[in-house]
């Protein structure tokens, strides 16, 4: 093993080809597919290929990302066809015998790179008015069940970055509908014991363009880095719809 | 004191939310579905003789009977609603300009319409035994047989 490696221990490294869509808005040319031979270790994600390139080959590379592990939801793209961000996925993971896609999330406009316009998907999320409403004014902290938590545990663990709205074919045809992430976050506070205004938000989502669209594709759960089960809670709020009650 | 916020689509005026009740309808109709077109199958190329057994006296024979005219009649009203809701929202999905949208949906319902008054008419006019068919093809009950 010693001879392979130039020393014991060293990570082993191999150069892989990243096919990356590019776009600038201000050259007025198409967007078009470029590829960029990179030399990384066994324990590199995509996202480190990308400053890879950045850095060394082309300082021009746009892209998002913030907390390079998984929490700040800022790295959402289209790797190899998938939803996924760039700092979870390892490229070894990948099939490295064939080259990487990497491209924007769909369904958002291209601003540069790898960079989409968020704001039609933050508009959606604030008008299911992700925040607790209740009318009292507590001296201490609002006590809950760990049954009653149970209940939105699951889709407590969003950080908005916007991989499942964006892998839903729905959202693809107009941008019109809610989308997974608002449902989601909606779904966070309509099962909140401690929260008053889930008829609220049951009605906000009660739209031409809200849970009725969902058409049980299945892509927004396969797409969540989080490993949320979006697809069951876009059904858990159908049915408290249906019921009238949360 | 407690705090209100206004929800920001509350001045929308309500009106009745047709989509809960599509959304509802594909799932009733298709569950009856299955029971009727399954059904139709069975009797029609399962059945006796299979597929063979079919000609106008089988025909004549079915419509005749008050059971298959019922049969019929709920697998055509439900499927050709759930055919004409589920293309509205393919339409719905693609169709980006409003008058293209419009359009189609209108010409949707249209169709669906026409076909339901037709299906329905034949259904309950049909004569089993016409006065110019040929004997050997009319149904056993036929007056002329
Ligand atoms: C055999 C029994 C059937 C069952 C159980 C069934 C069930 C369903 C359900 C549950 C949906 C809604 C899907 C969604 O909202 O995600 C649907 C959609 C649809 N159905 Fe059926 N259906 C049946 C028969 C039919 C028939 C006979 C037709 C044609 C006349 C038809 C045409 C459609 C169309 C066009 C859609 C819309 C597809 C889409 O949303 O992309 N179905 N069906
Ligand atoms: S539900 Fe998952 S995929 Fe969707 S925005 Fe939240 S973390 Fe991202
Ligand atoms: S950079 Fe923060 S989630 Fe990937």
């Amino acid at each position: 093993m010693a001879t392979e490696f130039e020393e014991m221990g060293a990570v082993p490294s191999f150069t892989v080809t990243l096919f990356v869509r590019r776009y600038n808005q201000e050259d007025g040319l198409e967007a078009r597919w470029q590829d960029f031979d990179v030399q990384v270790h066994g324990t590199d994600r995509v996202l480190d290929a990308l400053h890879k390139i950045k850095w060394e080959i082309d300082g021009s590379l746009t892209f998002r990302r913030s907390c390079a592990h998984g929490v700040c939801g800022s790295d959402a793209m289209r790797i190899n066809g998938r939803n996924r961000l760039a700092c979870k996925t390892l490229i070894k993971d990948l099939d490295i015998t064939q080259p990487i896609y990497v491209e924007p999330i769909k369904g958002l406009e291209v601003e540069k790179d790898l960079v989409v316009n968020m704001e039609p998907f933050y508009k959606a999320y604030r008008d299911v008015q992700p925040f607790l409403i209740a009318s009292d004014k507590p001296a201490k902290e609002r006590l809950q069940s760990p049954e009653d938590r149970e209940r939105f545990d699951d889709t407590t663990k969003c950080i908005l970055c916007a991989a499942c709205t964006s892998s839903c074919p729905v959202f693809w045809t107009d941008g019109q509908y809610f989308g997974p992430a608002a449902i989601v976050n909606a779904h966070r506070f309509i099962f909140d014991s401690r929260d008053e205004a889930a008829e609220v938000r049951l009605d906000i989502l009660n739209d031409k363009e809200g849970v009725w669209r969902c058409r049980t594709t299945f892509n927004c759960t396969e797409a969540c880095p989080r490993g949320i089960q979006v697809t069951k809670a876009i059904a858990e709020v159908k049915q408290a719809i249906l019921r009238g009650r949360a | 004191m407690s705090i209100v916020i206004e929800p920001p689509r509350s001045s929308k005026p309500k009106r009745t939310n047709w989509e809960k009740y599509g959304w509802m309808y594909m799932r009733a109709s298709g569950v009856l579905l299955v029971i009727l077109i399954f059904g139709h199958l069975f009797t029609n190329l399962w059945l006796g003789e299979g597929i063979k057994a079919i000609d106008f006296a089988f025909v004549g024979g079915k419509w005749s009977d008050p059971f298959w005219q019922v049969w019929d009649l709920l697998m055509l009203w439900l499927a050709l609603i759930h055919g004409t809701n589920g293309m509205r929202t393919i339409v719905n999905d693609y169709a980006e300009r409003v008058a293209v949208r419009k359009t189609l949906t209108y010409v949707l319902w249209a169709t669906c319409a026409a076909l339901i008054v037709l299906g329905t008419l034949v259904i309950f006019t049909f004569d089993p035994c016409p006065a110019n068919g040929t004997i050997e093809n009319l149904p056993s009950f036929c007056p002329a047989k």
